[in-house]
């Protein structure tokens, strides 16, 4: 916008008049290009800004891969516990431990005394802690291994998820998981989670204390 | 802690010409370094500080031209604050799945330095080329999309100073009084100026549906590192990140982009974001059912405890540090509050039964680190140094004591207790309970 840097003080009317319109036309083509969300009401289905491109679920099918607490998301595919065994061995163990029992990387197995009896910092494991199945899936297909991540097909991790469940003793040594049978799982501490209670403490700013 | 009494320096500023102030500052920075590392300090004082009887020598760095422009293309801290470095508590045994933290104690104002932002990842650092980076919002979207680094550039952009600070911040304290100083204690914080497009924008971009409830955040990173954020939060100040103090993010930092959800734990705010997908209910992750999750004395976890509730720690003088002299002292510190403002800070000296309001330096801002401090004559006796923040709200830091009686010792997280440096009277400070 060319406006001048320094008005004489004296200038008339018009001199007000045109500096007006030099405002007001660029300010209403601004207004009008604003993409609002009063535009968004008088077009539905307009995006704002329209920047970007379409995510078709065939474009992003490789970055979408999470699963929820319901099994949403599940792949199609199964593992067993045998087969897991197998590529636990492989490679998991180095880290988690041969039974699971973790060092250097987490233990994945253990804490079999009840988390509210545990004497010091509580072991928390799949078993006695995870409270949905279908969180082992979703992180073992997105984080692990550790060293390559993203890299096991659906059968292995289903079948990496049978073994750990295996291991914990939620599922039975000739268990095979697909879909609907890892969604339909109820894990031991599922109820053991509740709401954020805070404010839970009420000090208050004494000057002279004690 | 230097003060213009020391008997080194008396000299230097009774006749504190401009040439002799920078040298004067140098020198001070120079002793400020003792503070954190004293056996690599002491060389640097003998050498850069004239003994008190010696007149002063006109030094080398007077008597010849400088470096050129562009000594470094992008600037450099002298090599005489080389010791102030991010550090960790210990070698982890998956280095990339690990923290370090910001040394709060050598540090100014608020803003945090981004060379010195703390870290945590899950999966290492990722290096990310931004020209092939994307973010994909996707869901319950009318119009699902999938941004490049140059679109999201595109959209109107904020800029704002806040905290953040990691769940796990001061989590070594619950039980004894662990860490050696506020680097190891407090350092899972930082403060920066973050500029980036509002979430809210993105969302209206997208055609949020009118039922969606929570948004699965994901980052590029090995972990996949992904957690669930309320819609409301992404409504009411959450930020997609591209830039900090000024330039774009650092990679520990999450280059390309990252999610800010200002005032909320930090692992929330995603690093390397490249998803956010839109539900109904929380995705019950790894990190959000088995990780940050607080555990209570009868076995339950508390389950998405977002928010950072309001804290304040004295960074000098803190362990590390050493009162050389008795006299004038400054009491400086942090504070902050992941509901809003903060509004009062107050300091005490012998272990919390009196207190004494602090000044807060401006500016005083929603959800950012801010500056206390408070002047004190040391008479040379021991003393236990404390800070008690009150936010906006009238939330009241609470004690170590309360925490227990409402959490028990087991949940690690989130813990923002009265912090304590025991004074001796050789001038040396400790962290303790009191």
């Amino acid at each position: 916008m060319s406006m001048p840097e320094a008005q004489s003080p004296r200038r008339n009317l018009s001199s007000a008049y045109r500096c007006l319109r030099a405002w007001a036309l660029p300010l209403g083509l601004a207004l009008g290009g604003l993409p609002l969300a009063a535009q968004a009401q008088t077009s539905p289905g307009a995006a704002p800004y329209g920047f970007g491109r379409a995510a078709t679920p065939a474009a992003i099918a490789a970055w979408d891969i999470d699963i929820d607490a319901q099994g949403r998301g599940l792949p199609r595919g199964q593992g067993s516990v045998a087969e897991g065994a197998r590529l636990y061995a492989e490679k998991c163990a180095a880290c988690h431990g041969e039974r699971g029992q973790g060092k250097p990387a987490d233990a994945l197995v253990g804490g079999n005394v009840p988390l509210g009896e545990q004497k010091s910092t509580p072991l928390k494991t799949v078993g006695n802690f995870w409270p949905y199945a279908t969180t082992l899936f979703d992180f073992i297909r997105r984080a692990m291994p550790y060293n390559a991540p993203q890299s096991l097909q659906p059968d292995e991790v289903y079948a990496l998820t049978a073994w750990v469940l295996h291991a914990n003793g939620v599922l039975p040594a000739d268990a095979v998981l697909d879909a609907p049978r890892l969604s339909a799982l109820k894990m031991p501490n599922q109820a053991g989670f509740v709401s954020d209670a805070r404010p839970d403490v009420s000090n208050w700013a004494c000057r002279t204390c004690r | 802690m230097l003060t213009p009494q020391d008997p080194q320096l008396a000299a230097g500023v009774a006749a504190a010409s401009a040439p002799r102030r920078a040298f004067f500052r140098r020198a001070t920075a120079a002793l400020g370094a003792v503070a954190t590392t004293p056996l690599l300090a002491q060389a640097q004082v003998q050498s850069a500080v004239p003994a008190e009887a010696t007149p002063l020598a006109v030094p080398d760095w007077s008597r010849q031209p400088g470096e050129p422009v562009l000594w470094h293309p992008y600037g450099q801290p002298s090599e005489h604050e080389r010791h102030v470095v991010r550090r960790s508590r210990g070698n982890a045994p998956f280095p990339g799945a690990a923290s370090s933290m910001t040394p709060l104690a050598d540090l100014f104002g608020i803003i945090t330095p981004s060379g010195l932002v703390f870290e945590r990842h899950h999966a290492g650092i990722p290096q990310i080329n931004p020209e092939q980076h994307r973010l994909v919002i996707h869901g319950l979207a009318k119009r699902p999309r999938v941004f490049t680094m140059d679109d999201l550039v595109r959209f109107p952009s904020v800029s704002r100073i806040h905290f953040l600070e990691c769940s796990g911040n001061t989590g070594t304290e619950w039980r004894t009084p662990t860490s050696a100083n506020v680097q190891l204690s407090h350092g899972l914080l930082s403060c920066c100026e973050w500029t980036g497009v509002p979430l809210s924008v993105l969302l209206d971009e997208v055609g949020i549906a009118p039922e969606a409830r929570w948004i699965l955040a994901e980052g590029a990173d090995g972990a996949a590192m992904s957690r669930s954020i309320p819609v409301h939060k992404a409504f009411e100040d959450a930020l997609v990140v591209y830039a900090q103090n000024g330039e774009r993010l650092r990679p520990e930092s999450g280059y390309p982009l990252r999610l800010f959800l200002p005032g909320f734990e930090g692992n929330m705010s995603i690093k390397w974001l490249r998803r956010l997908k839109i539900g109904t209910e929380p995705f019950q992750t790894r990190e959000e059912t088995s990780k940050y999750t607080d555990s209570l004395p009868d076995g339950t976890a508390r389950q998405f405890t977002f928010l950072m509730e309001a804290k304040s720690v004295i960074t000098r003088p803190s362990p590390g540090q050493v009162l050389r002299q008795r006299g004038f002292h400054e009491i400086s510190g942090l504070a902050w509050s992941g509901l809003g403002r903060v509004k009062r800070v107050e300091v005490s000296v012998d272990g919390g039964r009196q207190w004494r309001e602090a000044q807060l330096q401006e500016p005083v801002l929603n959800r950012a680190l801010t500056r206390f401090s408070l002047g004190w004559h040391w008479d040379g006796s021991p003393a236990v140094l404390q800070s008690r923040v009150i936010d906006e709200t009238g939330y009241v830091q609470p004690t170590r004591e309360q925490l227990i009686a409402a959490r028990g010792l087991n949940s690690l997280y989130h813990y923002n207790a009265i912090q304590s440096w025991q004074l001796s009277a050789d001038g040396s400070l400790k962290n303790v309970h009191a």
